[in-house]
């Protein structure tokens, strides 16, 4: 029996991915993600007026300059709405999804520990969080390199970096925003314990990432903002420092850290002691 | 704990309930090991709750559960590796191939051999008929098809038990005759079963053993012979002359005779000479034109005890 335990505890793992891959929406979500950098890059290129520098969202007028900024721009506008969207759609799906299906109920008669399942669901939303932001920053560096000129990058603190540290720059981003996403991830396994409708469970986390988004623009409740998960959504231009601004990333990874902690309590508290009557 | 006990399912005073309805209002199963055993009852009678309690998916509300002689749910994941099941119908992701389905499944059982796994999954498949469909997406398959895939996920491994609840719901009759079949070789290889069905024919056909379950109560339980002997053999004659063959029935000790239609029904005491009484009957130049005995059947004494209504007991 222990000769393949090596082999067997990652048997799971690999099986869901496995199927969150071979699912056509998976690729239909990586593909829209793709096309947000695609499509700003297309449009930068098509509008005859250029932009007069700091007009418009932060970057955009950068774009004509420097190709290679193509995937920053779009990851702010993505952030907001586009990502949440697509990855609520997985992280709701996580356990409802299972359940909506009726598979839940012979995958836990496989037999697999049901603390194991949570883990093993909540790794694979990750995983499609980091396949959507590095495919929405390296499309939007191969379409940027088609339109654009591309060459050193002129950072926000006004130092220049050549092209291979840039790339590497974009690197960080996208595991910034997947770190970013860790939060989400963890409310939308615990709400998609709580239904067997997956769609329910993926308005839940829309609805929540909406209203955190909305508490941190109202003034009269800054002493809340630094606890809600979307605070530091946006704040990867520090990333575009020299050097790096670290501080709020660390502020970052706590907090969600934070909410992995708490909703993924909740989630195992919930799913471990549920009545599977789907 | 080699040793292995008596039965492969045991429950004391098992109950689940929902709020102030209690959807299996205290049982008590004794299933022996190598038995087929029938678990019968109306629609909503608490069947399928039963099997989700015996599974560990649903928790008993009190009482006790031992499956395989493990405690559940204490012990659930060493019991359930020993347990093939389909509960409450087969369960796919309809936009994977049927054979990707079971290895999905057969991956997240710790317990399972990876280098055998391609190999028992197309054995499965082979076991019930489906190798030419291992391919298709399930999305394509017909609910009979589902349902053998369902079959053929409970049997990726050698079990001890195999709990099915309703195996041959949505199938044609051929494919009814080849799962009964099908189990009547599981049987043979010693598996015990534990099948619940509502069809009766279904129960009679397959099952050496019978529980009958209706509003989440065990209405009787034992071998079918002995479920059986609850009725009572009767004599069916049609004669030509009734009055007159009352009367020659009664000089042999025969009364109470009751009629339906032309028939007359004669309850039987044990040993009850049937070609003679046929004799003295046919000597008195009385025309008979049927005369056999009928022995009790199961419907009789499951319509006895759950009642003949078509509606939901609750």
């Amino acid at each position: 029996m222990k000769l393949f335990a090596k082999s067997l505890s990652l048997s799971l793992m690999k099986s869901e991915l496995r199927v969150m891959f071979t699912r056509r929406r998976t690729w239909a979500m990586l593909f829209a993600i793709a096309m947000i950098p695609i499509l700003l890059a297309i449009a930068v290129y098509l509008s005859s007026d250029r932009l007069a520098p700091g007009e418009g969202p932060p970057f955009l007028d950068r774009v004509t300059q420097n190709g290679l900024f193509t995937g920053f721009t779009a990851m702010l506008l993505a952030m907001p709405l586009f990502l949440p969207l697509t990855i609520s759609v997985v992280a709701g799906d996580t356990i409802a999804g299972e359940a909506g299906l009726g598979t839940l109920r012979y995958l836990l008669i496989a037999p697999v520990n049901r603390a194991r399942l949570l883990i093993v669901k909540y790794l694979g939303t990750l995983v499609f969080t980091l396949a959507g932001t590095f495919t929405l920053m390296t499309a939007g560096a191969i379409i940027g390199a088609i339109l654009f000129p591309v060459g050193p990058v002129t950072l926000l603190s006004g130092d220049v970096i050549q092209i291979p540290e840039a790339l590497g720059r974009m690197a960080i981003v996208a595991l910034y925003t997947t770190v970013s996403m860790m939060g989400m991830l963890a409310l939308g396994l615990f709400i998609s314990t709580l239904t067997t409708i997956p769609v329910g469970a993926m308005t839940g986390v829309l609805i929540a990432s909406g209203v955190s988004q909305i508490l941190d623009n109202l003034p009269q409740l800054a002493w809340l903002h630094e606890w809600l998960f979307t605070h530091y959504w946006l704040d990867f231009a520090d990333i575009l420092r020299q050097p790096m601004e670290l501080s709020s990333l660390g502020n970052n990874l706590l907090l969600q850290l934070g909410y992995v902690a708490v909703f993924g309590s909740l989630a195992y508290g919930r799913f471990t002691t549920k009545d599977i009557l789907s | 704990m080699s040793e292995k006990g008596q039965w492969a399912i045991e429950t004391n005073g098992l109950i689940k309930a929902f709020g102030d309805q209690k959807a299996v209002a205290g049982i008590s199963l004794a299933v022996p090991r190598g038995s087929v055993f029938g678990f019968l009852g109306p629609n909503g009678s608490g069947k399928t709750t039963t099997i989700r309690m015996l599974l560990g998916l649903a928790e008993a509300t009190s009482g006790e559960i031992k499956l395989l002689d493990h405690a559940i749910p204490k012990e659930l994941q060493v019991a359930l590796p020993k347990v093939g099941a389909l509960v409450e119908g087969p369960a796919f992701y309809p936009y994977m191939s049927g054979r990707n389905n079971l290895i999905r499944i057969d991956s997240a059982d710790r317990f399972s051999d990876p280098s055998t796994r391609a190999a028992r999954v197309d054995a499965a498949l082979e076991r019930v008929g489906l190798s030419n469909a291992a391919k298709k997406k399930v999305h394509a398959y017909s609910l009979g098809m589902k349902q053998r895939l369902g079959l053929a996920n409970a049997l990726l491994k050698p079990r001890e038990l195999l709990i099915l609840d309703e195996p041959t719901n949505g199938l044609d009759p051929q494919g009814t005759r080849e799962v009964r079949n099908l189990i009547r070789s599981l049987a043979a290889e010693g598996i015990t079963i534990f099948l619940s069905s509502h069809l009766l024919t279904e129960i009679e056909q397959l099952c050496d053993h019978v529980a009958v379950m209706s509003a989440g109560k065990i209405l009787a339980q034992g071998s079918l012979a002995e479920l059986r002997s609850h009725g009572q053999t009767r004599l069916i004659l049609k004669v030509d002359r009734i009055d007159e063959a009352v009367d020659i029935l009664k000089t042999q000790g025969i009364g109470k005779i009751k009629f339906s239609g032309e028939n007359m029904i004669v309850p039987v005491v044990e040993d009850l000479d049937v070609s003679r009484i046929n004799e003295v009957l046919v000597k008195k130049k009385i025309k008979v034109s049927e005369i056999r005995l009928e022995h009790p059947s199961l419907e009789e004494y499951f319509v006895d005890l759950t009642g003949e209504g078509f509606e939901v007991v609750r």
